[in-house]
Parts: C-alpha cells; sequence; structure tokens
C-alpha cells in the first residue's frame, strides 16, 4: 500500500507508477553524468569513477494526470563489479545501457550488456541505447567514433530505444527518460516496482560472498 | 605497533634538548589531578623569568619609540591596529587570556615587575625579556620588508625575544620560499601537465623530480601500479630501476628496506607480489613512512581482496593491476596527499570524535541501536570527518586503519559525495577480514535539516518515504525529489551502515530512514550540526593562559584523538587571513612536520623516551608519553620548559576529564 502515490492529494484519474531503472555500461562512459543531469540537473566534468552503485530517484510528469518515479541504479563500470550486477539489473523495469560515441569499444561493452540483460533480466524489460558525449563532436566531428546510423541499426535490429546524449549539455537527456516512461505499462498495477517487488530481492541470500561472520 | 624494521634508524631531527624534565609519575586512571609534569613551582618560573629581564633595553630605541609601540606592557591592542597579520594573532591571544584591563604606564620599563603579580603564575608568561637579538642585520632587512614595514627594525629586535612571539612566526615573516624543508611544497599538489608541443619531457621530468614526497607501487615482475606524480609514461623507467634494485635485495634473501639519498628517504615495503616504495624528502621517520605505505596497501586490499591479489598473480605474474584496480586511482591519491599534507590522524594512527555531552551522544547510540536492522554489522555516524557514534557486535571492534580507509573514501574523495545519492559499496575491510567483501550502505543527510519541510511524514518511522511525496505540478517536467540543502563541506553528516549481506540495501536503507527520522526528532541533529559548526576547541579556551599555541592528544586505550583548533594564521587556519592558500598549506605542513619529528623521536626504537622538550629557531614543543595517553604541543620559541610543562599538564587535565565527550568508549554494543 505504501508504496501508491498519496492518495487524495490528488484527484480521481490520476496515475502514479514507480519502476526500477539500471544504468549499465563501460566505465567512463558517463553513466553517472547522465544520471546527475537527470536527477540534479548537474554537469561536473571532473567527477570521479563511481564505487559500487548509486541509488538515486527522480520523479516526472508525462502528462496532466501521469507520475512516473524512477528508482535509479547507478552502477559502476569497472570490471570487478561485474559479478555484482544481476543484484541490480534482476527486477529491474527498464535498463540504460551507455557507450561513448567517441570509444569504438564501448559499443562493444554495450552489444554484451544488452545480451546479457534480454537473456537474464526480467523479460518484458524496456531497454534504451544511450550514445553520450555529443558535445565531443559538435566541435570537433573527427572525434566520432561511432556513426549514429550504425547503432541506430543495431538498436532497431535488438529492440531497444535509442537517443545520443550529452549529459554536458542535457542534450537529449530528459527525452530518454520520458521516452522510456512513455514505452513502459503505466496502466498496469501502480504497485509496479514498488516495495512489494522489494522484497523479492533479498531472501535467496543465504550465502554471501562476504568472508566475515553472520550479520549477528 | 611500529612497522620499523630498518637497520639504520632515523637520524634524530631534533635539536637534542637540554637535559629532559624529571620523568612525571605515572597518573592513575580517571584521576583528573593526577598527572602532573615535574615542574617547578610557580614562584621559581617567576623568579627564573624575572632574571631575564634584568638586562635593560640596550638597543637604542627611544622612548618616544617605546610608546608609540606601547612597548613592553598591556596594550597589545594598540597593535594589533596598527600592525599587520604577525601581530594580530599575538594581539588577539593576549587579550583572551591574560591582559590586563589597565594600561597606565606605557613605554615604562618598571611597571614589569609589578605587572607579574596581578594573578596567577600563568601571568608571568607576558614578560619580556629585552636581551638584543643575535639576528644578523640582512635577516633583519628580510624581515621588515614589504608589509611588515611598518613595524620599526628596533621593535622586531625586541619581540623577537618575547613571550608572545607565535610558533613559526619568524619562519613566517621571512616567507615559505626560504625555509629550505619545505621549499617548493605550495606546488607539491599541481598536477604535471600532460606531454605536449608546450612542454617538453625534460621540463616534465623537472617538475616530476621536484616533488617532495612520491609514492610508488609497482609489481614484482617490474609492472608499474600506481605512482602519484606524473603518468606512467613518464616514470616507466624509473620504475624499471627501482624494481631492479629492490629485486636484487630480494634475491639475495636480503630485503632491502630503506636508503638515503641527497636529501630524499627511500622506504621499501614489499607485500607479496608488490613492491610500494615512498619517496620523502619532509622529514618523516621510516616507521611513519612505513606506515604510510601500509595504509595504501590497505586500499589496494580494500579493493580486491588479499585472495583476488595473490591469484591475480599466481596465475599470471606479469599481470597489470592497473585494471583491476581502475577507478580507485583517486582514493590512493587521496590518501597519499592526506599524507604529504600531514594528517594527524594518521601519524597518530587514531580517530578523532566529535565532542558531545555523554548524555547526547548516549541517546544517538540508543536510537541507532534500537532501530538496528538484523542484517547490520557495523553502524556509523560521523560528520565533518569526525566520529560520532559506532554501533558494533559485542565480539567485533572496529580498527583505526579500517576506518581511515571508509573516511577517506567518503570525505577526501569525491567519488561518493558528489554522487548526491544513496551507496551500495562492495568493500573489503583488511583489518576486520581480508579475505572477504562487506557491503557498506552510505548517505548523507539532506532534507532531514528542515523537519518541517512539506512531504516529510515522520509519524510512522518505518512508512516509506514516498508515500508521503507531494506530486510534482505537470508543468515542471524534472524536478527532483530528494532535498539538496546546499551544505559546507564539513557540515556533511554521514550515515554507513555495513552489512555482510549484499542484498541487504533495502533493509539497510529503509534503518537509514527511520535513524535519520528518530535523530531530527530528538533534536540529536540538530546537537551534531551545533557540535560540527563549534569546531575543535581552542588552547585558549581548554585552559586559559596557558601559553602553548597547538597540541594533539591520543587517548591509547580508546586509539582515538583530540586537537586543538587550527584556527590561526601560524598552523594555516583563520578565515580572516590575508594569506593565500597555498601559504597556508605550507604553514599546516611546518606544524606537522614539527608533529613528525616529536613522534619519530618519541618512538624511535630504544629511545624508551617519555618526555620530550625541545626548543628550535621557531618553536618550542613538548611530547609526553605515558600508557594512558600520548600528547604533544607547540608553543612560542620564546616560551619557557617550565611553562610548556604547565601548560601541557592543564591541558592533558582538561582531556582527561572531558574523556567521555572527546572519545568513544566502547561504543553502542548489541
Amino acid at each position: 500500500m505504501a508504496a501508491r502515490g498519496p492518495p487524495g492529494a490528488r484527484g480521481m484519474g490520476n496515475r502514479f507508477a514507480q519502476f526500477k531503472l539500471v544504468l549499465l555500461g563501460e566505465s567512463a562512459v558517463g553513466k553517472s553524468s547522465i544520471v546527475l543531469r537527470f536527477v540534479k540537473d548537474q554537469f561536473d566534468s571532473y567527477r570521479e569513477s563511481t564505487i559500487g552503485a548509486a541509488f538515486l530517484t527522480q520523479t516526472i510528469s508525462l502528462d496532466e494526470t501521469t507520475t512516473v518515479k524512477f528508482e535509479i541504479w547507478d552502477t559502476a563500470g569497472q570490471e570487478r563489479y561485474k559479478s555484482l550486477a544481476p543484484m541490480y539489473y534482476r527486477n529491474a523495469n527498464c535498463a540504460v545501457v551507455v557507450y561513448d560515441i567517441t570509444q569504438a569499444s564501448s559499443l562493444d561493452k554495450a552489444k554484451a550488456w544488452v545480451k546479457e540483460l534480454q537473456r537474464q533480466a526480467n523479460e518484458n524489460i524496456i531497454i534504451a541505447l544511450a550514445g553520450n558525449k555529443l558535445d565531443l563532436v559538435t566541435d570537433e566531428p573527427d572525434k566520432r567514433a561511432i556513426t549514429t546510423e550504425e547503432a541506430e541499426s543495431y538498436a532497431n535490429e535488438a529492440g531497444l530505444l535509442f537517443f545520443e546524449t550529452s549529459a554536458k549539455t542535457a542534450e537529449n537527456v530528459a527525452e530518454l527518460f520520458t521516452a522510456i516512461a512513455k514505452r513502459l505499462p503505466l496502466d498496469q498495477s501502480p504497485r509496479l516496482g514498488g516495495r512489494g517487488e522489494r522484497v523479492t530481492l533479498a531472501p535467496e541470500s543465504a550465502n554471501t560472498e562476504a568472508g566475515g561472520p553472520c550479520a549477528c | 605497533m611500529d612497522m620499523d624494521t630498518d637497520t639504520d634508524s632515523a637520524p634524530p631531527t631534533m635539536q637534542t634538548p637540554p637535559p629532559p624534565p624529571p620523568l612525571p609519575p605515572r597518573p592513575p586512571r580517571r584521576s583528573p589531578s593526577g598527572g602532573s609534569l615535574g615542574l617547578a613551582s610557580p614562584g621559581d618560573a617567576l623568579g627564573n623569568l624575572l632574571q631575564l629581564q634584568v638586562a635593560p633595553a640596550t638597543t637604542a630605541v627611544s622612548s618616544i619609540d617605546i610608546s608609540t609601540l606601547s612597548f613592553p606592557d598591556g596594550s597589545r591592542g594598540t597593535f594589533s591596529r596598527t600592525a599587520s597579520r604577525t601581530t594580530t594573532r599575538a594581539a588577539s591571544a593576549t587579550a583572551s587570556g591574560y591582559a590586563t584591563p589597565t594600561h597606565d604606564t606605557l613605554g615604562a620599563l618598571g611597571p614589569l615587575s609589578a605587572r607579574v603579580n596581578l594573578a596567577d603564575g600563568s601571568d608571568s608568561m607576558s614578560l619580556m625579556s629585552f636581551a638584543p637579538t643575535l639576528r644578523p642585520p640582512g635577516d633583519l632587512a628580510s624581515l621588515v620588508a614589504g608589509e611588515l614595514n611598518r613595524k620599526s627594525p628596533a621593535w622586531m629586535l625586541l619581540r623577537s625575544q618575547s613571550a608572545t612571539v607565535q610558533p613559526f612566526e619568524t619562519s613566517v615573516e621571512r616567507g615559505p620560499s626560504t625555509t629550505s624543508a619545505l621549499a617548493g611544497f605550495e606546488s607539491e599538489f599541481d598536477d604535471i601537465p600532460d606531454r605536449s608541443a608546450v612542454t617538453a619531457d625534460e621540463d616534465r621530468l623537472a617538475l616530476w623530480k621536484a616533488k617532495l614526497k612520491h609514492y610508488m607501487i609497482l609489481s614484482s615482475a617490474g609492472k608499474p601500479i600506481y605512482s602519484r606524480h606524473g603518468d606512467l609514461g613518464l616514470v616507466n623507467s624509473y620504475m624499471g630501476i627501482v624494481q631492479t634494485i629492490i629485486s636484487f635485495y630480494e634475491g639475495a634473501q636480503n630485503p632491502l628496506l630503506g636508503f638515503t639519498a641527497g636529501n630524499a628517504r627511500f622506504v621499501i615495503a614489499t607485500e607479496g607480489p608488490l613492491y610500494l616504495v615512498a619517496i620523502s624528502r619532509l622529514g618523516e621517520s621510516d616507521a611513519q613512512l612505513r606506515s604510510q605505505l601500509d595504509a595504501l596497501y590497505m586500499q589496494i586490499l580494500s579493493t580486491l581482496t588479499l585472495p583476488t591479489l595473490q591469484n591475480i598473480f599466481v596465475h599470471r605474474p606479469s599481470t597489470d593491476l592497473r585494471k583491476p584496480l581502475e577507478g580507485t586511482e583517486s582514493l590512493l591519491s587521496s590518501l597519499a596527499d592526506s599524507f604529504t599534507r600531514g594528517s594527524p590522524s594518521a601519524l597518530l594512527g587514531a580517530l578523532e570524535c566529535l565532542r558531545l555531552r555523554k548524555s547526547q551522544r548516549h541517546s544517538i547510540n540508543n536510537a541507532f541501536l534500537k532501530l538496528r536492522s538484523d542484517r547490520l554489522l557495523y553502524g556509523l555516524i560521523v560528520a565533518g570527518g569526525k566520529l560520532v557514534s559506532v554501533i558494533r557486535p559485542r565480539k567485533h571492534s572496529l580498527h583505526p586503519s579500517d576506518l581511515q580507509l571508509i573516511f577517506n573514501m567518503l570525505f577526501a574523495s569525491g567519488g561518493i559525495k558528489a554522487g548526491g545519492g544513496e551507496n551500495w559499496i562492495p568493500l573489503c575491510l583488511p583489518a576486520f577480514n581480508n579475505r572477504g567483501y562487506l557491503y557498506m550502505y552510505v548517505s548523507f543527510f539532506g532534507d532531514e535539516s528542515s523537519p518541517g519541510s512539506p512531504g516529510s511524514a515522520r509519524n510512522k518511522p518505518a512508512a516509506p518515504r514516498e508515500a508521503a511525496e507531494q506530486p510534482h505540478p505537470p508543468s515542471s517536467p524534472l524536478s527532483s525529489d530528494e532535498g539538496q540543502a546546499e551544505q559546507a563541506e564539513e557540515d556533511e553528516i554521514a550515515i554507513i551502515l555495513i552489512s555482510t549481506d549484499k542484498e541487504s540495501f533495502f533493509e539497510l536503507k529503509e534503518m537509514r530512514d527511520s535513524v535519520a527520522h528518530q535523530l531530527a526528532k530528538n533534536g540529536s541533529l540538530a546537537i551534531i550540526k551545533e557540535a560540527v559548526r563549534s569546531g575543535r576547541p581552542s588552547v585558549a579556551a581548554i585552559a586559559p593562559g596557558v601559553q602553548i599555541s597547538h597540541f594533539l592528544y591520543k587517548s591509547r586505550a580508546n586509539v582515538q584523538f583530540c586537537m586543538a583548533s587550527l584556527d590561526q594564521p601560524a598552523f594555516g587556519g583563520g578565515s580572516g587571513s590575508i594569506a593565500s592558500s597555498s601559504s597556508k598549506m605550507v604553514a599546516r605542513r611546518r606544524l606537522m612536520s614539527l608533529y613528525h619529528e616529536l613522534h619519530a623521536s618519541m618512538h624511535a626504537k630504544h629511545s624508551h623516551l617519555k618526555v620530550l622538550h625541545c626548543v628550535g629557531d621557531a618553536a618550542a614543543s613538548l611530547a609526553w608519553i605515558t600508557p594512558v595517553f600520548e600528547f604533544y604541543c607547540v608553543a612560542g620559541p620564546n616560551i619557557s620548559r617550565a611553562l610548556v610543562t604547565q601548560g601541557a599538564n592543564k591541558i592533558v587535565q582538561w582531556a582527561r576529564r572531558e574523556e567521555e565527550r572527546l572519545f568513544i568508549i566502547g561504543g553502542g554494543v548489541f
């Protein structure tokens, strides 16, 4: 019950839905920057690497009557965190897989993530592909390593939403999340992605990798 | 504790002190009146001081000069208005402590002796001796150069003997560039520019060599892993040389621990497949450098765990460890930089706590304990880099070196703070268990600071926060639903919840929300904020009239320390100071270097020192170690030993009286 939108605060006919979103992608492609732009409308060019994962929330209004709240897992891109990724995407309703349009290898990594999501994650998961750092190629087109056409045709093939974004200039960042929200099944139970589902996160943790004693 | 295994002991960097004062009696624990340093009675001290001023002023100071300078007695307030920064601090210190309200006889030398009797013995500290200085004229010229030229040379001469000369004041006046040990320290943290057309490799190498402190980590196969300064391309060949030298000794079963080249000390630590090297021209002891290297190694273990690290090299000895460590360079660098700046916490191997009343800390602990999640292993509340509360299982305590890694991650490096969200971080706490990961929930308190804000329906602690959130008006498509109160860095309050269960994020998040709510409701949050804002106490507030400028006090049993406020220009503090940030940094390092020297002398192998009193050009200092505490303090260069020891006694008594406020004793146990 608690996860519903505030009852009574809005008139009848208003919809409130809550979804779990995970960001994946190679390190240093700008996952955290996209989230920071989306959640706080800020940008920091000297951002340090994410350690572990960060959890943030952001609410957007799709129209007069529809509010969507994202619970966002911003994961670290380094290889050593890879084994933890399933924990974050396991119950995700949507995922943003990010690559850097100036780094050819980052799209390969993104494709690998898409594959893993399609195989392992929630079967209805909405996946968006985001080619970040668009600002770098507006002045110097030579820097681009992955053409829009190439990425777009891959996205179509794999059934992904596709945007080229710039966390720095905010270009297409809000659009990306809005497009995801519009694809999500808003008419289903508003409890989707809510607290009821979280409970399934925890119980199967009988053996953790931690070497320490039990949590007492 | 010290890991010094090197054969050539650190050279004694202190001036050899005069015969040490008598051994202090070991004070019984919890006796606030116990622990008095062997100290001449105040009467004796006064007698000595009075002898000092037998000689009348022999410099050609006219009486007019004297009166305009308001010398010698009392009216130092006059100076504070006319003189520049070097005297303002002295003046205010004077005013706060022992200035007499009645200054009737300016310019007369006579009242001095009368003044002595004004209050208790500590008042005699404001006495000045009139013996002329022996400073050569050239030096004098530099003293009065620039902004200081409003003071007459005669004043400078006289003042150099004054008891109100602050530590390092003379060296500050001469400017940082002339104090040889710290020459170039202001650019220590500047990046070496990338290779480009304008910067030749020789220039970059020269910049690299000019750094006073280096840390290098490489694999035993010679693969570079980390260097504090310079990209690995630049320093690769040096890494090769280092590897060759170390391997030569390793091969001979006679590991190389350290050596000196010029004024640089090299200390080498071999940790399994890793070589760690510290190179310092800042005068630290081998043991101190070794503990710094140990902290860097712990940071690596914290990222990888020991079995992972070993496996990597068992299977492929030539592995490039940079890839597995990717993203943690900033953590290594922020550790390295805190050592280079000089960290009391690292020096003493202890933590600093936020000073709170016992009952206040108790109520925080209780709220924390009561709302504890079943999956919690350790819970911490940290404010402004100081520990506020700890809860832990009965059979485990937290090791300071682990906490230092956490503090470094949270406060020194920007990665976590900048995100603005809640964090879930797998990490290994090597002193707790170097073989496995724990999972750490971290969040900085934000919106709880305004409990009355809309959307904070806090009457049901277990209720999820979103239940009360107001919908955002459709007119603003993007808006954050978390509080974004801008907080100054030192204001930041973090809650850290550590679990062995990697799936427990949401449980710990729920616990955090209820703890935050409870602390806001019972006023603890406001108390914590107030305590952070009021900062560290000044010496004058702790023991009025004491002539000590700064101190560190470590409680050995609690492995915690406290220190006086650094808020004065001589120590790189003071908001009103006109000094640039780089000269503040130098001032801070100068103080920390002195503490490092004291610490090294006290902890030198076989030294068995209990009390050490040092007098130098720039400052007098005292170290005092008992089984209960370690105490280090700094005073102006002309403060007598008797006065320093007397002040030390007062501060130690204060610290022992305030023990339960200054330190967390045991913490909340479940």
